[in-house]
């Protein structure tokens, strides 16, 4: 990889110039992912900045992002590789007469005719890479077992061309959302990372980042209005994506202090469901 | 101790909590320590997290273990020196302003913490509290459990003890409104509604910030006086999927519920996929003569029927009296979280009485709330208000009975402790003739059935199945089943 990490602290401030704000947790476990060369599982709620940590790293470490999106139904034909066969087939043809059978044998399975899809090509690169695994609970879990020997060998095994090794060992990240349990054996070999709602000063810190032309005390005051309807018990709590919308929402309005009768207006930014701002609205405005 | 030796005992301890740690984790997290040192707490304890726990709801136990067996690493946990250069600096800081003429902690001159009046040491703590001081509540908290909680070594009492009479000296009960009060004197102007519902929230915070610092400084000491291992083993708390749903403590039933969401969530996600992915059924004669015509009339792609299994209708027949109450509750939550697996689900709770609650659930999306609604407003007491199984199901078949086909699943939840009344055990019996299935889940172990007035053996002798539903892990694999 072009830049290895020297410490933790590196790690958290590097992202921080690039206006990813990583906790100890988050920076922690990306520095260790790197000098263990082990992949990362990033579980958490919907919003809170999973994908855009292996963006962040690939943006910090100057390296080419690949990202594998997951989906249920997703074979190895889309993830792992795949032969050309109409130019197999073409090659075939093109010359009948002169090649003998084992010749053409070798040549049609040869690197020429395999289509890279995702996996390969991150283990196949010779520039430094950040692979991506998006959403890994959506294939079924036979399917994850194709991603085991990538994860923990670095190598693809092709029955007709023989295993292909990694030049340099990609920096991995699989995010998930927990929609269902992922096998122990994936488990086994990754490292685990639980990104949750971050606390009230780093929202507040990343909405400063995040949203041009907030200040400080309109930012301070979202954290803070955020951080009590998390409290509360919501079908779905709002995000940190929500928290980014909202604070957009309120510069376009040209809010710069929030009261109760804007906080309620502009709930439904923060809140998918009605229920939920319903009762948002009315802890609020209770009095105490 | 060298790292690897706390390691193994802090890795067999996490074993013994319930944590599923492998081998090659193990190893992992060996490696791990070897690129982190150990002196960089958080980061130290973040690498092992990442290693060892594959599971989120599993890291408050992990927490807690790492806590006890790390706790008396690094120059800052030192005990040996309980009070802070920094908190004296403080404490001389306050007296300054204090002698510019506000005139309070007069009282006591010059020192350190320990020469504080317990008034003054509260005062000081809300004055900590209101601004938000984490240096000075860390050494408060050191101070005021040096002084209250009159721990004595080798004393066999736990931790919540001290934690108690610790924060009794200190009158934290009534902080919170003492804050507000303090508060609301400060602004200058009148606060709205919503500031004052933001302040409390932040000053509820920092609050059981400093209970959580009391806490650890227990634990600190307490392992200090009687060893790691000793102290992991009377911290040792269930996994909330294996808490038991009739002795969950307060915080327990938190924990529960917050396990429950993504539980169902991931249930619901399987089981949809299950059905789906059924077996393929039998050749669907149209449909493959229908493809047939785009290969000239070949049978060249034959099609298949896929199979669509019936959702089956549900019945729940909860009891919620007092003991099984909270066993009732969080099926009828799990129930209605995946209700879209079922065509219908109609729930009934009684106690003596029996009541129709499906209206409350169908009122609203909030499952909560309709719970709430079923514990306040279902008309489920006859007599007494003790259990009667035998009445309550007799009135069920009077009236309900006519429902139940050979589509309907009944589930009966319960104890059956029946106070020693008639079983009418004719009733299920009779359930069972017409329904397709009838099971029968008891949160009480299996060695309590059939003791004292528990007749599950008499009523589930005419179900399907009788199933031990103790904790959220047997719960789950019960509905995964019946779907």
């Amino acid at each position: 990889m072009s830049a290895a990490f020297g410490s933790v602290a590196q790690v958290r401030d590097g992202l921080k110039k690039i206006n990813y704000l990583a906790d100890d947790g988050i920076a922690g476990v990306v520095y260790l992912a790197q000098r263990l060369g082990k992949p990362v599982l990033i579980e958490g709620p919907a919003g809170t900045g999973k994908t855009q940590l292996a963006k962040s790293v690939a943006e910090l470490t100057g390296a080419r992002l690949i990202r594998l999106q997951c989906y249920e139904g997703l074979d190895e034909a889309k993830a792992l590789y795949e032969w050309n066969y109409k130019k197999q087939l073409l090659r075939i043809q093109a010359d009948k007469a002169s090649d003998s059978w084992s010749q053409v044998h070798d040549d049609i399975f040869s690197r020429e005719f395999l289509l890279t899809r995702p996996l390969l090509e991150a283990i196949s690169a010779a520039d430094p890479v950040v692979l991506l695994i998006d959403e890994v609970d959506r294939v079924e879990v036979e399917t994850e077992a194709l991603l085991l020997e990538v994860l923990s060998e670095y190598q693809v095994s092709i029955p007709e061309l023989g295993t292909i090794t990694a030049k340099q060992i990609p920096m991995v990240f699989l995010t998930s959302n927990n929609t269902r349990e992922l096998s122990e054996a994936l488990k086994r070999r990754c490292l685990y990372l639980h990104v949750d709602y971050p606390d009230m000063e780093r929202e507040k810190e990343i909405v400063l980042a995040k949203v041009p032309d907030v200040n400080a005390n309109l930012a301070d005051q979202i954290a803070r209005i955020v951080r009590s309807i998390r409290q509360l018990d919501l079908k779905k709590a709002p995000s940190v994506s929500e928290t980014l919308d909202w604070a957009r929402t309120l510069i376009l309005l040209g809010v710069d202090h929030i009261d109760a009768q804007q906080a309620k207006e502009t709930l439904h930014v923060l809140l998918k469901y009605q229920t939920d701002i319903a009762k948002a609205a009315k802890e609020l405005s209770v009095d105490e | 101790m060298p790292v690897i030796d706390l390691m193994s005992g802090f890795v067999a301890e996490l074993r013994r909590a319930g944590l599923p740690v492998s081998l090659t984790e193990n190893l992992d997290a060996m490696e791990a320590v070897k690129v982190i040192p150990i002196e960089d707490r958080d980061a130290f304890k973040y690498a092992l997290g990442a290693t060892l726990v594959k599971n989120s709801s599993h890291w408050r136990v992990f927490e807690t273990i790492f806590e006890v067996y790390f706790s008396l690493r690094g120059s800052q946990y030192n005990i040996v020196n309980p009070t802070d250069e920094q908190a004296d600096e403080f404490w001389r800081e306050e007296q300054d302003q204090a002698q510019l003429g506000q005139g309070e902690g007069k009282g006591a001159g010059g020192g350190g913490l320990e020469a504080l009046t317990p008034e003054e040491l509260a005062n000081m703590l809300m004055r900590a509290l209101m601004q938000g001081d984490q240096a000075m509540m860390r050494a408060l908290a050191r101070q005021s459990v040096a002084r209250f909680a009159g721990m004595e070594p080798g004393r066999p009492v736990g931790g919540t003890y001290y934690l108690y009479r610790t924060l009794r000296n200190l009158d934290l009960d009534n902080m919170l409104a003492k804050l507000l009060e303090a508060n609301k004197q400060l602004s200058s102007r009148e606060t709205t509604n919503l500031e004052q519902r933001l302040v409390k929230d932040e000053f509820e915070q920092r609050i059981e910030q400093f209970k959580k610092e009391v806490e650890a400084e227990i634990r600190r000491r307490l392992v200090a006086d009687r060893g790691a291992e000793a102290m992991a083993k009377t911290l040792r708390k269930p996994l909330p999927e294996d808490v038991e749903f009739m002795h969950a403590s307060r915080e327990e039933m938190q924990s529960l519920k917050k396990a429950l969401f993504p539980l169902t969530r991931k249930l619901a996600a399987r089981l949809a996929r299950k059905r789906r992915h059924g077996r393929k059924g039998p050749l669907d004669f149209r449909n493959t003569v229908r493809h047939s015509l785009s290969y000239g009339g070949v049978p060249a792609e034959p099609k298949f029927k896929y199979p669509r299994p019936a959702k089956p209708e549900l019945m729940v027949v909860a009891d919620i009296s007092g003991s099984v109450a909270a066993f009732a509750r969080f099926t009828l939550m799990l129930v209605y979280a995946i209700q879209s697996q079922f065509s219908k689900v109609r729930s009934f709770v009684f106690i003596d009485g029996i009541d129709e609650v499906t209206k409350h659930f169908r009122a609203t999306e909030d499952i909560q709330e309709a719970i709430h609604k079923v514990n306040t407003e279902a008309d489920v007491v006859w007599v007494d208000g003790h259990s009667d199984y035998g009445h309550a199901f007799e009135v069920f078949w009077e009236r309900y009975g006519k429902d139940i086909n050979s589509k309907t699943t009944v589930l009966l939840l319960g104890d059956a402790r029946n106070n020693y009344h008639a079983s009418q055990s004719w009733v299920v019996k009779e359930m069972r003739k017409h329904a397709r299935h009838v099971y029968w889940l008891n949160p009480e172990p299996r060695s309590y059935w059939n003791t004292g007035d528990s007749i599950v053996g008499e009523y589930g002798g005419h179900t399907d199945g009788v199933y031990e539903c103790r904790n959220l892990r047997q719960l789950e694999g019960f509905v995964e089943k019946l779907v």
